[in-house]
């Protein structure tokens, strides 16, 4: 019994060792492909120059300042109104019925593909709030697009919070709004964060929700304000393997803007687990 | 029973029922709670020990859908009336829980949040507060070179130490202690034990216990409490030797609970 025991466990472990390390290897190797390939294109004139010769030489500067712009624009709009929002469903409403269907209704949003917020995005901020092909309109598809990400991970950090140290709080006779702005909303910040570094990620990568809000194809220019439309990396990537006359050329720029991309997504995510673990040791 | 008379009533429960949803938890107690003199409830669990001292700081109020009927009077002042501000009530009235919750923060931000959220601004006032606080609850030679250190560093007596030091910042009048010896060791036990006889002088104390033996160290009276009603209420000395009712006798002896 003992024995056998002992061997399914040992099967187990196996199991799962070699699960972490085809993970390990799929990852790895998708990082060493962009890299080995994108490397080449990487000069000072690449990441600030604007693209030239119908983009086989120049840089793509106004891609990455614009994505950059997208990614600030969106969490500028979601992180607000998620952390808000995500207060209310755990901190003020009652436990009914609506609130289950509101959360249900969160989840659900987050599983629609992008494209449809793309159209959403067209048909109100390009055209009913006409707010035209704009960083602005980019931002606010892309910030409704990360919301359900954000509202889910801020209110699973916040109900996740003791109760014990709101009643702690209380009962030194603070206010609601102080036990949630001094008490639980710091103790949910690793959770939150983490929330914003999916939402970064997927703000900065997505395609589908820019192509008709912000994107543009080609700009001698690096935006001026955020109702200028915008080259943003993801769109780039894709223009350069569709078009154009120089295929292998451009091939190589668009894997230079895909390592761009991922360096961007991981210093936001070596940002977060920076700061995570700063407060882990800090009050750990 | 005549040395009693002298004794001044801080807290008086009149007639109090209360009520989680439909669901009674407290049948009508009556009950007069004695300034500097240390009260212990108890009783076999879920009898209502909490429930009732959840009341005298409102903590009750965050529970939806539960009701109270009847008067609770602190310093002859009901605390149910609208008029009362709560958040004054629970700087009046301090509680100390079950298991420590110090904030994940510095022993110091623990010790200054009461004052902070009152908005104090005097940096030497506070510092002032804090330390003297700590010292009253006996932990001031332990922690006071670490106080930028996290409380959840601190041992599990240590940070319930902090938390009563925390409470007494905001200068309370009367402390509740919901079994606040539940998750400690025998020694972080002895030294809560002592702490509590040592601040009676400067406050009215009750307690919850489910520890028979630490209501006899520590109280001076004894509520026991049944399925929400209060049983037995008098000295401690008596209710332990001299039991009026066969339920409490029971108890006691160990019959049930
Ligand atoms: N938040 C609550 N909602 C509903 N019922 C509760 C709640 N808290 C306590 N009760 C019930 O009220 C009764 C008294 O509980 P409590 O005061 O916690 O007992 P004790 O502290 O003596 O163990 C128990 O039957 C318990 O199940
Ligand atoms: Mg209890």
């Amino acid at each position: 019994m003992i024995i056998k025991s002992i061997n399914t466990q040992r099967l187990g472990f196996a199991a799962l060792f070699v699960c972490i390390i085809i993970a390990l290897l799929v990852l790895g190797s998708l990082i060493y492909f962009i890299f080995s390939n994108g490397i080449s294109s990487f000069s000072w004139t690449f990441f600030t120059d604007i693209p030239r010769k119908s983009m086989t030489a120049g840089g793509v500067g106004p891609a990455i300042i614009g994505t950059i712009y997208l990614v600030i624009g969106s969490i500028i709009v979601a992180l607000p109104l998620g952390v808000i929002t995500a207060i209310y469903l755990c901190e003020y409403s009652p436990k009914n019925l609506i609130v289950n269907i509101i959360r249900l209704s969160v989840n659900n949003l987050a599983g629609v593909p992008s494209v449809v917020f793309g159209l959403f995005g067209l048909a109100v901020f390009v055209k009913l709030f006409n707010f035209h092909v704009s960083i602005l309109s980019g931002s606010l598809t892309l910030g409704i697009l990360i919301l359900p990400g954000i509202i889910s991970a801020s209110y699973e950090a916040i109900i996740a919070v003791p109760q014990s140290l709101r009643e702690a709080s209380y009962a030194l006779g603070a206010t609601q709004i102080q036990t949630i702005g001094r008490i639980v909303l710091p103790a949910a910040l690793p959770g939150i964060l983490t929330g914003i570094i999916l939402g970064v990620g997927r703000a900065a990568g997505e395609t589908a929700p820019i192509l008709f809000t912000a994107a543009t194809f080609y700009a001698r220019t690096y935006p001026t304000s955020i109702m200028s439309d915008t080259m943003a990396l993801p769109y780039h990537i894709y223009v350069l393997m569709t078009e154009g006359t120089h295929p292998e050329v451009q091939k190589m720029i668009a894997y230079g803007c895909a390592l761009i991309l991922l360096i961007l997504v991981l210093a936001v995510s070596g940002i977060a687990i920076y700061l995570r673990q700063r407060q882990r040791r800090k009050y750990g | 029973m005549d040395n009693n008379l002298k004794e001044t009533v801080r807290v008086k429960a009149d007639n109090i029922n209360f009520f989680y949803g439909s669901k009674k938890a407290l049948n009508g107690i009556n009950m007069d709670i004695y300034a500097n003199k240390v009260t212990a409830l108890i009783g076999p669990s879920g009898c209502g020990k909490s429930t009732f001292l959840r009341l005298i700081n409102r903590m009750n109020d965050l529970v939806t859908s539960s009701r109270v009927e009847g008067q609770l009077l602190l310093d002859n002042k009901n605390i149910f009336d609208k008029d009362v501000d709560v958040v004054e009530l629970r700087r009046k009235v301090g509680m100390v829980f079950q298991k420590p919750n110090p904030f994940p923060k510095s022993i110091y931000e623990n010790m200054a949040y009461g004052l902070e959220i009152k908005g104090v601004k005097d940096k030497k006032f506070t510092d002032e507060k804090v330390f003297e606080s700590l010292k009253k609850a006996a932990l001031w030679d332990e922690i006071k070179d670490r106080l930028n250190d996290s409380a959840l560093r601190l041992s599990g007596g240590q940070q319930q130490r902090l938390c009563i030091a925390r409470c007494l910042v905001v200068e309370p009048e009367v402390i509740l202690f919901d079994e606040p010896c539940a998750s400690l060791d025998p020694i972080s036990t002895r030294k809560i034990e002592e702490l509590i006889i040592e601040l009676k002088q400067f406050y009215t104390i009750i307690i919850v216990t489910h520890n028979m033996q630490q209501a006899a160290r520590v109280s001076d009276y004894t509520a026991f409490m049944y399925l929400g009603d209060l049983i037995e209420f008098g000295p401690t000395e008596k209710l332990f030797t001299v039991p009026k009712d066969k339920r409490t006798e029971e108890y006691l002896t160990g019959k049930f609970g």
